[in-house]
């Protein structure tokens, strides 16, 4: 939960800048600012160095296969330690076009979490040294997170799932 | 009390004591197994309460761990082993020297456990050959205890030839495992 | 990289013993005594200065995110456990909180004051583990032994309320299915007496021990602006000297109301490390005196029909009871469409939850954020400089567990 008074602050002054593209306050009284993907290093530049927010707390992915032209989902946490507010920005990213820029240049450690998203959803994030998987094996073909594909591993076949309805 | 491991039979006289020589090796082998601990996860630190002065491993025989393969004798693999480690848990298991056990502890180790997905082998009999399967999530140490007799109990009874005989090689070749003689 | 160019870049001079000025390179891991994980580090050494390391992560990689989405809410409370096992009610509160956030269920004090003790418990059980493994890096393998017997007491309290040792699913969404018992509150006095007194032994051993003061000051520093940058959190952060602790900036489950001190360092070195761990110990014996002492009366559970099974003898009378319970196991609930991220102080910092849920059975998303697997990218830089084996000494002081790396 962010204290009323800066979260504002930190609205207005993303706003001012043009960084926002819509903004829902929602039912636990949580902001989530949706920016875009062209502008996301700027917004993120602003809001380390000029509102404070300097600790990423985490970065991840969503998908969502039934929106249309916002398959995916870039999630950042960030918290100002000063201030003790937590912000949620989300950019919406369609399945034709992955890219995001990579926040490595503002903060060291979004070197795995973005490593750790594109492993799982294949979202490439432009600029990252070194974007290749890291939890699962270096031969996958494909992302697992996404929705389309089974939590099983499609190959087994020594388990019998006639009894189990499945 | 402490009770101390009993002779095999044989015939006694002064000075020299007569019995075959499988029961010799197989008590010897039995009461001095050092274990290799392949501790991955939750049955790592299950693992390690288990060597600990409440439960303590080390009265059976299993004082010193080794955690060089080459020096050990009884590989206990204890936690998940996903597909990445596979290859290296062979590795490892290729680097041991013969007479060889396997004990696998805990449900994951034996058949995935509750983590039936794509990155988690189903059981590390799918890539070397295993002795002893100690069910549990975790089990509980005695479990642990009760999986290490069976083992020593195998290792005394165990016939001296077993490793050189055609069956064996037979079930390491469905391992792929390459046996050098 | 080329030998001129590691030399140049992290502006080392190469020392005098080096085999022909070449640099090797070392295998740690993944399998490795010292590394208390898998994980697997290839590092690049001058002699036996340490120039590079290349991390490779995902051993234990077990899809829990992945598996959340296949399983009704409280199927995945045993699935947290696994992430970090050593202190595992912290992590089956946290998702417990976590759903009753997204719910907005009101939580009784006595239920605040309940998770706290047993939190604080698993974060002593945690601190143990972490700080005699960093005596046994050292060669002091006494520690290991005493502490792991208090372990075992610990363990004797979580078999109290829920029947498990390590792994121990305790509570449900809403509380806990019972209250503790009497012979909990007897056990747990006498824990309380006894332990100090064992953990000043322990204490004694090390930390004022010439031999381990000069093995860890100044092994594997880090300083606070860097240690933000990387998104440290907990005592790893705490010992860097930032006093962020999730406990009181968002408090949670009535941590408001217990008067503690957060302890921390200067220089973020493993001594500085050890002793914040030190202190956090005896800070949550604190903080379990407390909570026994103002034990709120009132019910152990919520009142949240829909998510808290009803008693049995009323399931066996009324209709109502009969539907909720049905409804409950088969998972028909009605759960509110919307996300949350909620956080806990675990044993090693912010452990956050984010869920996203689309009012089915399952979460629609569920994203763990594991404090070791962000803060372990640091390792490289932490050791940069360093001899072999104050990299071993750091990396477990930085008590990275396995499960909440790969999760």
């Amino acid at each position: 939960m962010s204290t009323s008074s800066f979260i504002d602050k930190t609205i207005e002054g993303l706003n001012s800048k043009g960084f926002i593209l819509e903004y829902v306050v929602d039912q636990y009284n949580e902001y989530n600012v949706f920016i875009s993907a062209n502008n996301a290093l700027e917004t993120i530049k602003y809001l380390n160095a000029d509102l404070g927010y300097g600790f990423l707390v985490d970065l991840t992915g969503s998908h969502y296969p039934e929106k249309e032209g916002s398959e995916y989902q870039v999630v950042i946490h960030l918290q100002n330690l000063v201030e003790n507010s937590r912000i949620r920005i989300k950019s919406n990213l369609s399945k034709d076009n992955l890219e995001f820029p990579s926040l490595t240049s503002v903060f060291s450690s979004s070197n795995w979490m973005e490593r750790e998203t594109f492993d799982f959803f294949g979202i490439q994030f432009t600029g990252h040294p070194d974007l290749r998987r890291i939890l699962n094996v270096d031969d996958m073909d494909y992302h697992p997170m996404r929705k389309e594909y089974a939590l099983e591993d499609a190959t087994r076949a020594d388990k019998n799932d006639t009894f189990f309805g499945r | 009390m402490v009770k101390v491991v009993e002779a095999p039979e044989g015939f006694e006289g002064q000075g020299f004591f007569a019995t075959s020589l499988d029961k010799v090796i197989g008590m010897a082998r039995a009461n001095s197994l050092w274990p290799l601990p392949f501790a991955t996860s939750c049955c790592g630190i299950e693992f390690m309460a288990t060597m600990g002065a409440n439960y303590d491993l080390a009265r059976f025989g299993s004082e010193r761990m080794s955690f060089s393969p080459r020096q050990a004798d009884l590989l206990i693999v204890a936690g998940t082993i996903s597909k990445k480690l596979g290859p290296v848990l062979k590795q490892v298991y290729d680097q041991m020297a013969e007479p060889k056990w396997v004990l696998s502890v805990g449900a994951c180790a034996s058949s995935g456990g509750i983590f039936d997905t794509y990155s988690v082998l189903q059981g590390i009999d799918h890539v070397i050959p295993v002795d002893v399967y100690v069910p549990g999530c975790p089990p509980r140490p005695e479990q642990i205890i009760e999986g290490v007799l069976k083992i020593q109990h195998l290792a005394k009874t165990e016939s001296l030839r077993r490793r050189d005989s055609d069956e064996y090689r037979k079930m390491l070749e469905t391992y792929n495992i390459e046996t050098t003689k | 990289m080329s030998e001129l160019e590691v030399k140049n870049k992290f502006n080392i001079q190469a020392s005098t013993e080096t085999i022909d000025g070449e640099i090797a390179t070392l295998n740690l891991g993944p399998t490795h005594p010292a590394t208390h994980g898998i994980f697997q580090n290839v590092l690049k050494v001058d002699g036996e200065r340490i120039l590079h390391a290349e991390q490779t992560v995902g051993y234990i990689h077990r899809a829990f995110e992945k598996l959340a989405e296949r399983r009704p809410y409280n199927q995945i409370t045993p699935i947290t456990d696994r992430l970090n096992y050593c202190s595992s009610p912290i992590n089956n509160m946290g998702w417990h909180m976590t759903v009753e956030k997204l719910i907005g269920a009101d939580i009784p004090k006595r239920v605040d004051y309940m998770r706290v003790i047993v939190m604080e418990l698993a974060r002593i059980a945690d601190h143990l583990v972490c700080n005699s493994v960093i005596g046994v890096d050292t060669g002091a393998l006494t520690g290991f032994t005493y502490m792991f017997q208090e372990r075992e007491k610990i363990y004797d309290l979580y078999e109290e309320i829920c029947g498990a040792r390590l792994t121990t699913n305790v509570g449900r969404i809403g509380g806990f299915d019972r209250d503790f018992s009497p012979e909990f509150y007897t056990k747990l006095r006498t824990f309380l007496n006894e332990f100090p007194k064992n953990f000043d032994e322990f204490g004694s051993l090390l930390e004022r021990n010439r031999i381990f003061m000069d093995r860890t000051i100044g092994a594997g520093p880090i300083s606070a602006e860097r240690a933000l940058n990387y998104s440290f959190v907990g005592p790893n952060l705490r010992a860097a000297g930032v006093d962020y602790d999730v406990r009181v900036m968002k408090p949670y489950s009535s941590y408001q109301d217990f008067d503690f001190k957060i302890p921390v360092g200067t220089e973020g070195d493993t001594y500085d490390r050890f002793m914040v761990r030190q202190q956090e110990i005896r800070e949550s014996l604190k903080i379990i005196q407390q909570a026994l002492e103002n034990m709120p009366s009132g019910d152990y559970h919520a009142d949240i029909p829909s998510f808290y099974l009803p008693p049995k003898e009323e399931v066996y009378r009324s209709m109502e009871a009969l539907i909720y319970h049905f409804k409950i196991i088969m998972g028909e609930t009605p759960i509110p469409v919307g996300e949350v991220y909620h956080s806990v102080e675990g044993g090693n910092g912010e452990l956050g939850y984010y869920l996203v849920s689309d009012g089915g059975r399952n979460p629609y998303r569920l994203h763990f954020r594991r404090p070791c697997f962000i803060y372990y990218q640091a390792y490289p830089e932490m050791i940069q400089g360093s001899l072999l084996s104050d990299a071993i000494l750091t990396m477990s002081s930085m008590n990275v567990i396995a499960g909440e790396l790969d999760a």
